[in-house]
């Protein structure tokens, strides 16, 4: 049990994978202009994560390494993840429409969030069991939501100061990031 | 929009350079410009992608019907990614696991879709060859010119690709390496300052 605690602490925090891992910076810097967009990516993201990592270990371990299929590894991953998405997004579209509409343009993003396909293959190169996967697909983009949610409040302080031009969007955006990139670096030394 | 070769090709270099004006395709920018050597590595290995891909989906875009489009650009970039991976696997090992998973990560950068769909779609061989020529190899400038300048200040060393040489105390052996540059949020500040810098160039 204190396995699994500690390889939840070290995905959340220690091994963040935005801010330490530097996966999944693309919705990162796009939809964290506001609070609701950016929780509302978390949700998505985290839901996503759970069912493309235990899919895409189960096909993994029952399809690709008993056949010697391993080089189609990568097409696999991203089939499953691209097929998850849309049906992600139907589901979403009949259960919770205004989740759906405020989510918009992000949700099919997220097929190209390199966290999702860097989640699903980090868990195939250090062999985790599917416990193990569970785990860290839940909080890989827990953490991930996290940085996202404290990286919003972040951006929407930094709207209200005077920003010199060439710095300003994105640019500055970045630095702020490494700020928190910086807090985190903290955490190596908690595991 | 009859534009030339020429114009094609140098607007990735420079105009649209990828990642600075195209602000798209951050992770291996971020993760991989710690060595120039992983840098130019990386640049060469989504160079090949981006070209192969651009030239098939160029050559299929009358083929592919509307709805299911982004699924057949997914499928053929992934296709070319598993063919540069087993590349490199057979001849570029030791690149090849210094890179580590960013090889695969080739299919879901945002560059390579996005060229395919804004570009490739809608014109001809010829010009979208022109295109992922340009972009990828201004890509491949732009993280070497990163990874030159995180690797100089901030480990004292520079690794060149695919030579094996590398010169150790670049600035002279009395010279404290700067770390922070080479870690992760080093990573995040110089990107944006070199954001600031090329926004500075743009308006001149």
């Amino acid at each position: 049990m204190g396995d699994y605690f500690l390889l939840a602490i070290s995905c959340i925090f220690v091994n963040n994978i935005l801010l330490a891992q530097y996966l999944g910076n693309c919705p990162f810097l796009g939809v964290s202009k506001k609070m609701e967009t950016a929780t509302g990516m978390a949700m998505a993201v985290i839901f996503v994560l759970v069912l493309a990592g235990s899919i895409t270990w189960a096909i993994s371990h029952f399809i690709l390494k008993p056949f010697d299929l391993e080089y189609l590894q990568t097409l696999s991953f991203i089939l499953v993840i691209a097929s998850l998405v849309s049906f992600v997004e139907l589901f979403l579209k009949k259960s919770i429409p205004a989740l759906y509409s405020g989510l918009g343009i992000f949700l099919p993003l997220i097929t190209t969030n390199c966290a999702v396909m860097g989640v699903c293959l980090i868990n195939i190169k250090e062999d985790y069991s599917f416990l193990q996967t569970l785990v860290s697909s839940f909080t890989y983009p827990a953490g991930f939501g996290l940085a996202l949610v404290l990286y919003a409040g972040l951006r929407e302080r930094i709207l209200l100061a005077r920003v010199p031009k060439p710095l300003q969007d994105t640019a500055i955006g970045l630095v702020g990031a490494g700020m928190m990139s910086l807090a985190f670096m903290a955490f190596k030394g908690m595991a | 929009m009859a534009k030339s070769f020429v114009q094609e090709f140098t607007k990735g270099l420079w105009a649209e350079i990828p990642p600075f004006r195209l602000v798209l395709g951050l992770c291996p920018t971020l993760a991989l410009t710690k060595s120039l050597e992983n840098g130019i590595g990386m640049g060469v290995a989504f160079t090949f992608v981006l070209i192969l891909s651009n030239i098939l989906i160029s050559m299929l875009r009358n083929v592919i019907p509307k709805q299911v489009r982004l699924s057949c650009y997914i499928i053929v970039i992934a296709t070319f990614v598993t063919i540069v991976e087993l590349l490199m696997q057979a001849y570029a090992f030791p690149l090849y696991q210094k890179l580590g998973i960013f090889i695969p990560l080739i299919v879901v950068n945002c560059i390579v879709l996005g060229r395919a769909e804004a570009f490739a779609a809608k014109n001809r061989v010829m010009l979208s060859i022109a295109d992922a020529l340009g972009m990828g190899i201004g890509y491949t400038l732009a993280l070497g010119a990163l990874a030159a300048f995180r690797e100089i200040f901030g480990a004292g060393t520079l690794t060149f690709p695919f030579i094996n040489y590398s010169i150790h105390n670049v600035l002279g052996a009395s010279y404290k390496p700067f770390v922070f540059l080479v870690e992760a949020p080093g990573a995040f500040v110089c990107l944006g300052l070199m954001l600031c810098v090329m926004n500075m160039l743009g308006r001149k």
